[in-house]
């Protein structure tokens, strides 16, 4: 009992961060419509400044996320702004839009991961951080774990909020729903898919400060995020912020549960989840 | 007149053809070893894009599963290489190839746009993990090393590859079921409307693209002489196919072919110059590529070429009619 427990819990406090990663890009591919490839190269650039500001001038990573957030915003609304406006002003639709920007993306992951190993190296950095033991219910797990669950779901509440509750908010699912309308009825278009495309990005980075305080981080590790990212999408359903937590948490559990089985296979599980998804519902859980 | 002077232009073609054949045939006995092996390199890559140009040019079905065949024939020709003669490897790992291809082309090409294209990508990443479990759990080793073979027969067997190769692409491209392709990207639907069996072609093209490529795999296995599952999936031999037509254009049946050439040369020219700014150079290069090139290199020069011929006659304009006064 006491083991199932331990492994669902495992699989929770794994699939909160999974969700926070999936929301980011759930937000640049469901309205932005950039399917972006570099968003683990972002998780990175959060996880290895967390490590130089812990490492080097001993911040608090929880103040971390204050800086990397708004950095990593800055970054992506700058990105959107000359790359990914062009592109779409060049594109003669939606469907060439996405194969081009996501090929441009995969420029970025490029470019970034090479920026990242010039600073950095290709070391793995780690750190000790809130790395006391908590029990819960007879488990015991690190309390830097249960600190990203908790800023993952605060993050996500948040947004959902504003998403529901904001006329920003109300903005960007218009235009997620129908740009060229939305357009049509006053919303400044390039502004909100900017914003997105920024909200992504520091969602991302946010990401990245929680993982560099629970797991070792290095300059390659963006590619592994990205894809279990766009795995935890494609099971929520694209563009959808709770489908982002139901799949974040799906995919957490079941990677917990393979790993306390065989270890080696919990990328296979995954990868195997995914591919039946897609073959069986394309949409997501919870796409239309 | 016109009929001979067509032929006549035909000829000169062949020729100019048979010349390269001829040229690339004898290489080996002349060109230094270095240049043999960046050509032998160079046909790897201009095999990967054509062969990715097939099916995903006139389809528009974003494949990013070259990589996954790739690697299949890597393995082939490492599991096979001892038993068996390289040419019947080869061939083995072209087949191997287009069986996986039929195989996930069957289950898979009903998916649209961006699906079809991460689900393709998921294939890589899915069998690289499988076989990275079994390696350590069954085999008990991470990698394998794959029989050596001379750089000169490398280079004849990748060259037969090509030559088949775009011998097969072009016949495609100019039969019906070039046109048959061209108009499921048009528009899926009315092809099927039509009468054109459309999952068939599909599946059957996808096989046929993934049969060069895994030949590729088996033959390029031998140059590095040991592989694991990281060498032999690398993601990386999925981008490449596809950042290559691109840049190249795909346009015209020429395009991807030039593509590929100048970024083989480039990336062996990146590698040893500028080891650590490899990947940044190559990145600028391909955001620049789509930002400023959306037609590819062969928009560019079909643009550059438009002007001239503009210029050609703008200029001569003048002199005729002062001549005529």
């Amino acid at each position: 009992m006491i083991q199932v427990l331990d492994v669902v819990i495992a699989g929770l406090l794994l699939g909160g961060l999974y969700a926070l990663i999936a929301m980011g890009l759930s937000l640049q591919y469901g309205v932005a419509r950039v399917l972006n490839v570099s968003h683990g190269e972002f998780i990175m650039l959060g996880g290895m400044t967390t490590w130089m500001l812990y490492s080097g001038f001993h911040i608090n990573p929880l103040l971390a996320v204050a800086i990397c957030g708004p950095g990593a915003f800055l970054l992506g609304f700058i990105l959107h702004r000359t790359m990914f406006k062009r592109l779409l002003a060049l594109s003669a639709s939606p469907g060439i839009f996405e194969s081009n920007s996501m090929l441009a993306s995969f420029g970025l992951l490029f470019i970034i991961q090479n920026i990242a190993f010039m600073i950095w190296g290709p070391e793995i950095r780690g750190y000790s951080y809130l790395a006391f033991p908590v029990d819960l219910g007879g488990a015991l797990f690190g309390a830097n774990r249960l600190v990203t669950l908790g800023f993952a779901i605060a993050i996500g509440l948040a947004f959902y909020t504003f998403l529901a509750r904001t006329r920003m908010g109300k903005a960007i699912r218009a235009a997620a729903q129908d740009p060229v309308t939305a357009g049509l009825l006053g919303v400044d278009i390039n502004l909100v898919l900017a914003l997105c495309f920024g909200f992504g990005a520091a969602m991302a980075s946010i990401a990245g400060v929680l993982i560099s305080i629970s797991y070792p981080v290095n300059a390659t590790m963006g590619l592994e995020y990205t894809i279990i990212a766009i795995i935890v999408v494609v099971l929520g359903g694209l563009g959808s912020i709770p489908g982002s937590f139901i799949g974040g948490f799906v995919l957490g559990i079941v990677g917990s549960i393979v790993t306390s089985i065989e270890p080696g296979l919990a990328l296979v599980a995954y990868y195997v989840i995914f591919m039946l998804l897609l073959l069986v519902k394309p949409t997501g859980i919870l796409g239309r | 007149m016109n009929r001979v002077r067509v032929s006549l232009k035909q000829l000169l073609w062949l020729g100019l053809l048979g010349v390269v054949l001829i040229l690339f045939g004898l290489g080996p006995r002349y060109a230094p070893m270095y240049t043999i092996i960046l050509l032998t390199a160079i046909f790897m890559y201009i095999i990967l894009t054509l062969s990715w140009v097939i099916f995903s040019g006139p389809t528009g079905y974003v494949s990013l599963a070259p990589a996954a065949f790739f690697g299949v024939g890597i393995y082939t020709s490492a599991i096979l290489g001892k038993a068996l003669p390289l040419l019947i490897v080869v061939a083995v790992g072209g087949l191997a190839s287009s069986c996986l291809a039929l195989f996930a082309g069957g289950l898979t090409l009903r998916l649209k746009g961006i699906y079809f294209a991460i689900f393709t990508f998921g294939l890589v990443e899915l069998i690289k993990n499988l076989l990275l479990w079994w390696e350590i759990h069954f085999t008990g080793t991470r990698g394998r090393f794959v029989i050596v073979v001379d750089y000169a027969t490398v280079y004849y067997v990748m060259f037969a590859i090509l030559v088949v190769l775009i011998l097969t692409a072009y016949l495609i491209r100019r039969s019906k079921f070039g046109l048959a392709l061209q108009s499921i990207g048009d528009n899926e639907q009315a092809a099927a409307h039509i009468g054109i069996n459309v999952t068939a072609l599909k599946v059957v093209t996808f096989a046929v693209s993934a049969f060069f490529t895994g030949a590729a795999g088996a033959i390029m296995a031998t140059r590095w002489t040991y592989i694991d599952p990281y060498i032999a999936f690398n993601p990386l031999f999925s981008f490449m196919p596809v950042l290559m037509a691109i840049f190249g254009g795909l346009g015209q049946f020429y395009g991807p072919i030039i593509g590929a050439t100048i970024f083989g040369y480039l990336e062996e020219l990146l590698i040893t110059r500028f080891p650590y700014y490899y990947m940044l150079l190559f990145g600028t290069i391909m955001v620049v590529a789509i930002l400023y090139l959306p037609n590819g290199l062969v928009g560019l020069i079909q643009k550059v070429t438009a002007r001239l011929r503009v210029l050609a006659r703008s200029q001569p304009a003048p002199a005729a009619t002062s001549e005529a006064k």
